[in-house]
């Protein structure tokens, strides 16, 4: 029944994350190419070799697992979204967590002078930056500053709604804080124009600078929330049934949905704060899965995060293979191909319809 | 045993800023199934909810003997199960999992369902006539047999009390009927029902009846009393009469002559 094609689900998805991960690492600047020749060749010449060690294990590797994590951070942080707000449309970033975190990415660029070189260095902690060495302004960096920017960000949309009792409460302070902290982003701009172009890489998204301890990061919050989610799935079934039914079944809402927002904040924070604003991937993701299987949170939750961490794999080699050897920002990519897949699926729906 | 299965006392209830029940209060025969009736906006469904103890109120609300606010939400839900009006329902949940939420005030946390709670989904289902569909979408049915569903995600709790708002919403007659045996059934088994009813053919075949107007109750007696007969056709305006046919009393629209 639902669970076997849930299952299938999760292990066709977890395939193709596996035969994505060997995608990945052989695109390069030059398209596709093999980079396991030199390094499984005996006869290959050393530096050859260390080359290729060098941009398979510290370039491509952790770049290409990053993109999975972030995927499938923000895939995880859709379906909770979708299932908190009892609304399809919603997306991880509804609570303002973008807008908080590009005030913080604009902010920081400001205060630092804003040259691109800085974003590079600040975001790429596997290219040689390390973030312990030097004063604390540097040290919180970009990282830090989008990080802190989405999480206070959700906490500000909370303050505003006065808690979490009303979903619809919620959903517009959440509005008034992306717009409001929008604009203040743009005001910072303004005063710092230098800073523009490092902040276009925020906004368009991008796992260029995606290094072994970014990848880590996001994996370790990735299995934190996921667990957490899991933990909570209970409340989003009861709550499918309306808020009144979920509790005349005994279930504590104010704490839970307390509890739910801060993993998904915890969540979106994490994949913002190491790629920027990628689009579409929070939205699309569940409705794929939806779309695949009818089955209860707990399993809607992994599977969500796991077909959002292929979708932006996938994302992420097409945006390096498309016009190799120049890149596409990735998050155009999945904002075309999301707002395509969507586009087709109302097409279909009202076809269906009727 | 106590004999009243839920007791009002002095209530008021507030939706926004207009009082919608007026220092009103009813005793609950235990075991019975008392209908409540009135015209739109009586506050049947604002009653119900008190009785539920899903929205604030002043005065006490006593459930099979003990303050209502006593209880954990969880022992609350264990005892008593509620049928919203035009419940919501996720589309993409199976007919099998959305009654299985029913079970939830009975299983720990993390743990997955018990035989005991398959049991309870299964038979709920089955009453409901809703088991041949259990493994079809909620989405991939129509209105009716969505509330069928609904319907049987409230027995699957297996509670003593059972509060049902609308529960004939979008049942068609042969349904309606079957939910009029599930009902018997339940009393057989010393269930106390309370349903707010639009269909008073339906709602005459209750043990109890509470008539509500503007927020109080009119009249609360036995549905085959004639008293209740005379206060049900004048809170209706006398819009309504009630005759007995085949065994049942019905209620018929009073035609203009």
């Amino acid at each position: 029944m639902n669970l076997r094609q849930a299952s299938v689900l999760g292990w066709v998805l977890l395939g193709l994350a596996l035969l994505w991960v060997g995608l990945g690492v052989s695109v390069g600047s030059a398209g596709f190419e093999n980079l396991l020749r030199p390094l499984l060749d005996p006869q290959a010449a050393p530096e050859q070799r260390a080359m290729a060690q060098q941009i398979f294990f510290d370039i491509r590797l952790p770049r290409t697992l990053g993109a999975w994590a972030a995927g499938a951070l923000l895939g995880l942080a859709g379906a909770l979204a979708q299932g908190l707000f009892r609304n399809p449309l919603a997306d991880p970033f509804l609570l303002g967590s973008a807008s908080g975190a590009s005030l913080g990415v604009a902010l920081m660029l400001a205060v630092m002078g804003g040259p691109g070189s800085v974003l590079a260095s600040m975001m790429g902690s596997g290219a040689g930056f390390t973030v312990f060495g030097t004063g604390w302004l540097v040290r919180l960096g970009l990282t830090g500053a989008a990080f802190a920017g989405a999480v206070l960000a959700v906490l500000l949309t909370l303050m505003l709604s006065s808690g979490v009792q009303h979903t619809v409460r919620l959903l517009l302070a959440g509005v008034v804080v992306g717009v409001v902290l929008g604009a203040l982003s743009h005001l910072v701009l303004l005063w710092s124009p230098e800073s523009l172009q490092a902040m276009q890489v925020f906004m368009l998204g991008s796992t260029a600078f995606v290094g072994w301890t970014a990848c880590w990061l996001m994996l370790g919050v990735w299995g934190l929330a996921l667990v957490s989610g899991g933990l909570l799935a209970r409340l989003l079934d009861g709550l499918s049934l309306g808020e009144a039914t979920a509790r005349s079944l005994g279930l504590p809402l104010a704490p839970m949905r307390l509890a739910l927002i801060a993993v998904l904040a915890l969540a979106t924070g994490a994949a913002v704060a190491q790629t920027g604003l990628i689009a579409f991937v929070g939205l699309a993701a569940p409705h794929v899965v939806r779309s695949l299987v009818k089955t209860t949170h707990i399993r809607l939750l992994l599977l969500s995060s796991l077909m959002g961490g292929v979708l932006l794999m996938a994302a992420d080699t097409l945006a390096r293979w498309l016009i190799a050897p120049q890149e596409l920002p990735v998050g155009v990519l999945t904002a075309v191909l999301g707002g395509g897949y969507l586009l087709w699926r109302m097409q279909r729906g009202r076809q269906l319809g009727g | 045993m106590d004999s009243t299965a839920l007791k009002a006392s002095n209530i008021r209830a507030r939706l926004g800023n207009t009082e919608i029940l007026h220092d009103l209060s009813l005793d609950l025969p235990a075991g019975r199934w008392t209908s409540i009736v009135g015209p739109n906006g009586a506050g049947k469904s604002t009653l119900l909810k008190v009785l539920a103890g899903l929205l604030t109120h002043h005065g006490e609300v006593t459930l099979l003997g003990q303050p209502l606010r006593s209880y954990t939400a969880r022992a609350r839900a264990q005892r008593l199960s509620w049928l919203g009006q035009n419940e919501t329902a996720a589309d993409d949940l199976t007919v099998w999992d959305v009654a299985m939420l029913g079970r939830l005030p009975h299983q720990a946390w993390l743990a997955g369902p018990s035989d005991l709670d398959r049991a309870a989904v299964e038979t709920a289902l089955k009453s409901t006539q809703a088991w041949d569909w259990r493994a079809r979408s909620l989405g991939q049915l129509s209105g009716g047999e969505r509330q069928r569903v609904l319907l049987a995600r409230a027995l699957a709790v297996q509670a003593q009390v059972l509060l049902m708002d609308e529960p004939l919403a979008n049942l068609d007659p042969p349904h309606q009927a079957d939910w009029l045996g599930v009902v018997r059934c339940l009393q057989e088994v010393g269930v106390t029902v309370v349903s707010v009813l639009h269909e008073i053919s339906m709602a005459l075949h209750a043990d109890e009846m509470v008539i509500m107007a503007q927020g109080r109750i009119t009249h609360q007696g036995a549905c085959v009393d004639l008293t209740t007969h005379r206060a049900l056709e004048q809170v209706f305006d006398h819009r309504i009469s009630i005759h007995p046919l085949a065994n049942q009393w019905v209620a018929l629209p009073s035609l203009p002559a």
